[in-house]
């Protein structure tokens, strides 16, 4: 993985002591909360509901195993013993003082880590493929350029006061499980017919009060543009996007308003001007920064492992689990494990002080000291040997992280909501609780087989409800909690937006609105195909039909 | 208002005509863009010094082609949070050349004086003289910079080149040194 | 009118905090001072207002509350999980202290 140099290492030690500075001119008075507020986003810290929010990025969903205790230490030490991985490969501390977040900041940057740009209108934190440079479908690391990205929009000093939050994402492998296209920029690599690598860039996506399935700019950027051709995308935008009205702010909506066609031309015009000069990125940088990146010294080992399969036909538990844990691992003999945050009963995303080091432990023992956080909220341990996969899962099981349902109904994707978020209209939370005892039965639960539930509180959409192929959005009708049901969103290389079935759901009725949908998805599915693959063939009118049938 | 150039407070020559009242007889006379565009011509066979100030929503090149007769352009920030002007001010100093005095009005904050500083502003219109003071600790505390900009601060991917840092086979750093390209 | 009491939450810390009767702020909202009229909460207000020119609390606002039997209830789930803490996790917040 990418490790700081004394240049990036001074950045971020620079950057700790100017926040420390910011703090202590708030608290002296020298600043507004007004003039702080920006101040305090750009660095990852909100007031929330009951206390501040410290948001610390994780760049590209890549930890070390060193990180991610200290990610623990911190839980720990200056919160109250856990933290809450987001959809956007990030982490949230929930209950620091104001007081001591430069003291957590400069115990980051101990660790190369730090919360720069994870809030406010700027460049956030960018994010990519948790198998990136080990998924068995990749074209190329897209590490390397989410490395590059991170960098340059860093501290950027054109585009650190966007019309609004700018958010970017790549991908390398044609199954897309990094959701770009509901990114303001989606990044995928591709290769044009002479077999060169390159990106297909793709503007304007979203989720929010206006979801929008961003649309291709550019077919086949070569590599060596992509920061000149980023740097005009951001500066049309930084231009041209509205002001005046924060949910007409982003990308997604000046491009719709100005047309794909007329908005590309802009960006190719300003582009003219920028490539071939000082962001040109030369073969030589890219090969430095992908030096970092360098696969581990994996065993030579034959395909699958055979203890394995005497150990999946002794306990099926173990079977079940590597169902739906592991994803094909470029190296033979070797598989990325996926390890569920989402037990039954729980808070997705949530992990505790102990869970954490008890990955960290794993991943040192198992995976070469390399953790990664996935946008659906889950943790991944890269590089595990197949026949190491038995231990792997009993001492997962010691930890509560065994939970056999990755990618089935009860892996939900939830923000927040009420119960910590100040923006929230409804909880989440409490919603996914009840869900996950619902559909507690893995026979069952493995008879529904694939499918995405997303959650949000509220329009911002953290919860990605759009793109859930069962989504549901928390509203508040006049103090009182309901829930909208919307279906058919997804956010893979086919990203779609969910229909709404009809009127919203109140909190003591969504769970079985969501057994509905589910059982009227079992009646009509044909040769096993999935509910995504189910629902593009009937639509919306038999779920439709059996949720309102009673009323 | 107090004015800060290379971190001092300057004097500040430039008087501001009003929208709508007669042009001041003045040595340097600034002008919103309005009065700029209406009475161009005559502005221009003015003897003295002229100056444009723009809204954050008149971009720079509504004045490209006058540049070489300007020695003042005004950039309004009209909210801190309004960051068009950064974009502003580097196409003036990058594409369009523009060399004189390139002045940021409006919401100027201590806490932008770096990015400002990085897009090619050299002065600063502020409501607190005491931010003079200020201006070189603002600029002095991030001490290194990913992105080539109109400062012509080498990014840390130049400097980076001559250290033949990082794990396995890192490529061998170019020969001499690799100064930013920027030229404005 | 609906009977209201101010919050805010604390610059320091940022806990949730509750104006009181003598103008300082507390944790508990069973200590916070009633606001019977319009113009004792506008009152009200702008003593908030004061205290977050002081730099002790900031976001101060008025919420609506029940008072019976001389205990007041916060009214909404939003100021009701406030006062209390996540109700998906009652050993943290406030309630976890009123055990």
């Amino acid at each position: 993985m990418y490790r700081y140099d004394e240049f990036d290492q001074t950045l971020v030690d620079d950057r700790v002591e100017q926040f420390r500075g910011q703090v202590q001119r708030r608290l002296s008075g020298a600043l507004t909360e007004e003039q702080f507020r920006p101040l305090r986003l750009m660095n990852g810290v909100y007031l929330q509901l009951h206390a501040y929010m410290l948001r610390v990025a994780i760049p590209y969903g890549v930890l070390s195993t060193r990180q991610l205790r200290k990610l623990a230490h911190i839980a720990r030490r200056y919160d109250k013993g856990y933290g809450h991985f987001t959809t956007r490969q990030n982490i949230q501390y929930n209950w620091p003082k104001l007081y001591e977040v430069p003291d957590i900041l400069a115990e980051l940057a101990e660790v190369e880590m730090h919360a720069i740009q994870t809030s406010g209108n700027c460049i956030r934190n960018v994010t990519a493929d948790q198998f990136a440079g080990v998924a068995a479908d990749e074209i190329e690391d897209p590490r390397i350029y989410a490395e590059i990205i991170r960098q340059w929009s860093t501290l950027h000093p054109e585009f650190s006061f966007l019309p609004r939050k700018f958010k970017i994402a790549l991908t390398a492998a044609p199954h897309d499980r990094a959701a770009i296209k509901t990114h303001d920029i989606g990044i995928g690599m591709v290769k044009n017919a002479e077999g060169e690598t390159g990106f297909e860039i793709f503007v304007g996506g979203g989720l929010g009060r206006t979801p929008v399935v961003a649309k291709r700019v550019r077919g086949f950027l070569p590599k060596q543009h992509l920061l000149s051709y980023l740097e005009a995308i951001l500066r049309v935008y930084n231009q041209l996007g509205q002001r005046n009205n924060i949910y007409k702010a982003r990308i997604k909506i000046l491009v719709n308003q100005v047309g794909i066609e007329a908005f590309t031309a802009m960006v190719e015009e300003e582009w003219q001007h920028l490539k071939d000069d000082a962001l040109d990125l030369p073969a030589d940088e890219i090969a430095y920064i992908k030096s970092y990146f360098a696969p581990p010294s994996y065993e030579k080992l034959e395909g699958e492992d055979a203890s394995l399969a005497e150990k999946r036909l002794a306990e099926p538990a173990f079977a079940r689990w590597l169902l739906t844990s592991l994803q094909p691992h470029k190296a033979p003999g070797y598989a990325i494990v996926t390890i569920s945050l989402k037990p039954d009963g729980g808070i997705p995303g949530d992990a505790t002080a102990e869970q954490m080091e008890a990955v960290a432990d794993l991943a040192d023992r198992y995976s070469f000291g390399e953790v990664r956080v996935a946008h659906e909220q889950n943790l991944v341990l890269t590089d595990v040997r197949q026949r190491d996969l038995h231990a792997v899962w009993q001492e997962l099981r010691r930890h509560g992280l065994a939970a056999p349902n990755v990618g089935l109904l009860s892996d939900i994707i939830a923000c927040p909501g009420l119960d910590y978020c100040s923006l929230a209209n409804a909880r989440s939370i409490p919603l996914a609780q009840q869900i996950t005892r619902r559909f507690a039965d893995l026979d069952r639960l493995h008879h529904i087989g694939k499918i995405t539930l997303n959650i949000s509180g509220c329009i911002n959409a953290c919860g990605h409800h759009h793109v859930g192929n069962i989504g549901i959005l928390g509203v508040d009708k006049k103090g009182t909690e309901f829930y909208q049901v919307t279906l058919g969103g997804s956010a893979d290389e086919n990203t779609s937006l969910g229909e709404i079935v009809g009127p919203a759901f109140d909190e003591h009725h969504v769970v079985d609105a969501v057994e509905t949908v589910v059982n009227t998805y079992l009646e009509i599915r044909k040769n096993g195909e999935d509910f995504i693959t189910a629902y593009r063939r009937v639509g919306l009118a038999p779920f439709k039909e059996t949720l309102y049938a009673a009323h | 208002m107090p004015l800060i150039k290379d971190g001092k407070i300057a004097q500040d020559p430039w008087i501001e005509a009003a929208p709508d009242a007669a042009l001041p007889d003045v040595d340097a006379l600034l002008v919103p863009y309005a009065v700029w565009h209406e009475h161009r011509e005559t502005l221009m066979k003015r003897n003295g010094r002229l100056g444009v100030r723009l809204a954050a929503d008149q971009p720079p090149q509504l004045i490209a082609g006058d540049l070489d007769r300007l020695d003042l352009v005004a950039l309004e920030f009209p909210t801190f949070r309004d960051g068009r002007a950064y974009s502003y001010a580097r196409l003036l100093r990058e594409r369009y050349g523009y060399k004189k005095e390139l002045r940021a009005v409006g919401n100027v904050l201590r806490d932008q004086f770096l990015f400002m500083h990085r897009c090619g502003f050299d002065a600063y219109a502020v409501a607190d003289e005491n931010l003079a003071a200020e201006w070189s600790r603002a600029l002095a505390e991030i001490s290194v910079v990913y992105q080539p900009s109109t400062d012509r601060r080498r990014p840390i991917s130049s400097l980076r080149r001559r250290t033949p840092a990082g794990p396995g086979a890192a490529p061998a750093p170019k020969s001499g040194e690799i100064v930013s390209s920027w030229a404005y | 009118m609906t009977v209201k009491a101010i919050t805010a939450n604390r610059l320091s810390d940022g806990n949730v905090v509750y104006l009181r009767q003598d103008d300082t702020w507390s944790e508990r909202i069973q200590e916070s001072i009633v606001a019977d009229s319009e113009d004792l909460a506008t009152a009200l207000l702008e003593l908030a207002k004061r205290a977050v020119a002081e730099r002790l609390v900031v976001d101060p606002y008025l919420f609506a509350v029940s008072v019976e039997d001389g205990r007041i209830r916060p009214l909404g789930r939003r100021e009701e999980i406030r006062a209390a803490g996540p109700s998906v996790r009652t050993d943290l917040g406030y309630q976890a202290a009123a055990e």
